[in-house]
């Protein structure tokens, strides 16, 4: 037993001795960092999505022979598993050059130090949709080749045969009318005349019935302060809100159950469904010239739309010559042809003027151009570092509202958790 | 002595009553796999048109592999497949091997201090994983690793992208030690005694003895480590960031998009669970006799 003991101690010294001897890996020469392109790492939350993953394999191919000193070499990973791998390479010193990121979360990551400022030429940013842009702290962080809306999808036929009035981007619905509607609709024979996608989950509450709650009049957040959610989330605004929206399902209008897309609709077991443009071409297929794509209803004030998608951003790590190669890629990237394609693709709506007129769908007389008049009503999530807890509780309390929950009582306890968060973090920087 | 007509009727009764609920709950756990392999074979439509009558279990309609082959071009299967077996397999053997060792050494050696280091390790069971997912993560992109390069084995940092950063965190498992510590202390110590009059040293009574003594303890053990290795998810996901590194289950990931490909996503599971059911029929009898044995099911 003593003899084992004292053979392992050998070995162990002598390995010991030999891998100092050896040094650590990638100290012993450099020739290939120096000889050859510089690196550039591009991390993607597009695995799984062949059409996305398609565009930027072109753009970065196109960018890599275009020029001999930089080469992007990329990492995809599924949707619905990227911001945990974010953080976690963050934790771990480990992120990427470049990667992409949803819009509202831009502020948060800017706060927490992951990214920097973009540093590319405004003359790009500045030709952007505005909701494309992600801005903190006065310094554009962000920047993205598309963005997406949502709309009310309807078959014409069943309109007129109801007497329901089409509404337009200059003369929607007021709330009274699309009340109406829905009644009517009802009578009609549909069992639950509106699809509004409340059997999903996630930033999709948010993103999709925080609009609803701004057309109201009420809001995230106070944006004078980015301080507090009070008079904001449970005002009377948005207490009306509340109210309204729970009545959509205690009335039998609109079902909490169903199945993710617009599969209702196009089998028109639905009247009218509240979904996004990245559905329309499958609405296209199914109902064909019947399709009407309408703008969502005017509650009060005005009709609004969330704002604000993945875009790109660079990582606080980057720097040298790899942070001029990620910057020289993204202007690179930002060609209208680029922009083009992916909306072609992707079914979203081309961030750029140039863009939008070199797209099939989306071009004048596009069969989805009438999506490109609907960004006016954009409106972003709140640009602050308090939005993924906003986001969070928003859901929480709108679905406890879905159920049945009081009203005010909700939304004065989403209040509270939302403003504990922004002091717990010593108002993010406001 | 043979059974009269009477008493043959009232067997068959009471098999009758006792097949009826053993029916309805095969029929309970066994509908959401009938739905997941007959859904894999139908259009996207198709499903969500079927999903609320009984079609949703019969392989009618517009039947065809396309989901299969929807499968493959959206996801490198086989690699994510190679990598999940690699782990899992790692895990369960190795697992036994040192987690049985740990509780040989808890429950027949005598030596101080045993007691309370089992206490130590039985009270980790009450820290969830996932409060401790993130410091981990800093922990093993720091730890020292051995790499070849330029023809020459030499050290570098960080744990990352590497298959051991999946595997060794999880050999050793309380629970698998408390188990074997448990086990182990039921078989009588005078078999041990008796080996060591014959010569025996402690890792022979281990190995020759104990070990061949316990085998509805390793059964059960491989059980419970099997499933959350095959499953894991998590953990990969925050320390491999290499497509051809990812196993099954963050490759699951792929299939919810905006629009969310349900035949696939039906296909990948069925194909994911396979193995699984494999393993399960292969090894039955095992594990049916040490959960009937143990008392622990997976």
């Amino acid at each position: 037993m003593k003899r084992t003991g004292q053979a392992l101690a050998a070995m162990a010294v002598v390995t010991a001795l030999a891998l100092s001897a050896c040094g650590r890996a990638g100290e012993s020469d450099g020739t290939t960092a120096a000889d050859g392109p510089t690196e550039v790492t591009l991390w993607t939350h597009s695995a799984g999505n062949p059409a996305e993953l398609e565009v930027y394999t072109q753009i970065m191919e196109d960018f890599n022979a275009s020029q001999d000193d930089y080469e992007v070499v990329s990492e995809s990973f599924p949707q619905g598993a990227y911001n945990d791998a974010i953080v976690a390479a963050a934790t771990s010193g480990d992120l990427p050059c470049l990667l992409d990121m949803d819009g509202p979360i831009v502020p948060n990551w800017a706060w927490a130090g992951y990214i920097q400022p973009l540093g590319i030429s405004s003359d790009i940013t500045d030709e952007l949709l505005p909701t494309a842009v992600g801005i903190w702290d006065d310094e554009v962080y962000s920047a993205g080749y598309w963005d997406a809306a949502l709309a009310m999808f309807a078959r014409q036929s069943v309109l007129e045969a109801n007497d329901i009035r089409i509404p337009t981007v200059d003369d929607p619905w007021t709330k009274d009318e699309f009340d109406s509607a829905l009644r009517t609709l009802k009578a009609a024979g549909y069992d639950t005349p509106l699809d509004i996608g409340a059997e999903d989950s996630g930033e999709w509450w948010p993103y999709a019935y925080s609009p609803l709650l701004q057309s109201f009049g009420g809001d995230l957040i106070d944006r004078s302060t980015y301080l507090t959610a009070d008079g904001a989330l449970n005002g009377p605004e948005a207490v009306a809100w509340g109210e309204w929206f729970q009545g959509l399902f205690t009335e039998g209008l609109a079902s909490n159950t169903g199945t993710i897309g617009n599969e209702e609709f196009n089998r028109d077991e639905v009247a009218l469904s509240y979904t996004g443009v990245w559905n329309a071409l499958g609405s296209l297929d199914a109902v064909g010239d019947d399709l009407v794509i309408l703008p969502p209803p005017d509650l009060g004030q005005g009709p609004k739309i969330g704002g604000g998608s993945w875009q790109w951003g660079i990582s606080s790590s980057c720097s040298g010559a790899a942070l001029d190669g990620a910057r020289a890629y993204l202007e690179f990237s930002f060609d209208p042809e680029y922009v083009a394609a992916f909306a072609d693709k992707q079914i979203v709506i081309p961030a750029t003027e140039e863009g939008t007129a070199l797209s099939e769908y989306f071009s004048e007389g596009g069969v989805l151009q009438p999506f490109t008049e609907l960004t006016q009503f954009a409106v972003l999530r709140p640009e602050t570092p308090a939005y993924a807890v906003i986001s969070t509780t928003f859901e929480t309390a709108a679905m406890d509202i879905m159920n049945g929950a009081d009203v005010q009582e909700t939304l004065d306890q989403a209040v509270k958790d939302i403003d504990a968060d922004i002091a717990n973090n010593d108002g993010y920087g406001f | 002595m043979a059974s009269n007509p009477s008493q043959k009727a009232a067997k068959r009764r009471r098999a009758l009553l006792l097949y009826i609920p053993m029916t309805i709950f095969a029929a309970i756990f066994i509908f959401p796999l009938i739905f997941m392999f007959v859904s894999s074979l139908k259009p996207d439509a198709q499903i969500l048109a079927d999903v609320d009558n009984v079609r949703a279990l019969l392989p009618v309609g517009d039947l065809s592999l396309d989901n299969y082959a929807g499968v493959f071009d959206r996801v490198p299967f086989w690699r994510f497949l190679f990598n999940s077996v690699l782990v899992t397999v790692l895990i369960v053997g190795l697992g036994l091997l040192v987690n049985s060792l740990a509780g040989f050494a808890l429950s027949r050696m005598e030596w101080k201090g045993r007691k309370v280091l089992l206490t130590l390790i039985i009270a980790t069971l009450i820290v969830p994983f996932e409060t401790i997912a993130v410091p981990m993560v800093y922990w093993v992109s720091k730890l020292p690793t051995l790499v070849f390069e330029d023809g020459l084995l030499k050290y570098d940092f960080g744990w990352l992208n590497t298959y051991e950063v999946m595997i060794v965190p999880f050999i050793a498992n309380a629970f698998s030690i408390f188990l074997f510590t448990q086990y182990f202390s039921t078989i009588p110590t005078s078999i041990d005694e008796a080996a060591r009059i014959d010569g025996a040293g402690w890792f022979s009574i281990y190995w020759r003895v104990v070990v061949p003594l316990a085998g509805p303890a390793f059964a059960t053990v491989a059980i419970l480590t099997f499933l959350p290795a095959w499953n894991a998810y998590l953990w990969p996901l925050m320390v491999v960031q290499q497509e051809s590194m990812r196993p099954v289950m963050v490759g699951m990931q792929y299939f919810f998009q905006l629009n969310t490909a349900w035949g696939e996503v039906m296909a990948y599971t069925s194909l994911i669970t396979l193995p699984v059911l494999l393993v399960f029929l292969v090894f039955q009898r095992a594990f049916v006799s040490s959960i009937a044995s143990s008392g622990v099911k997976g």
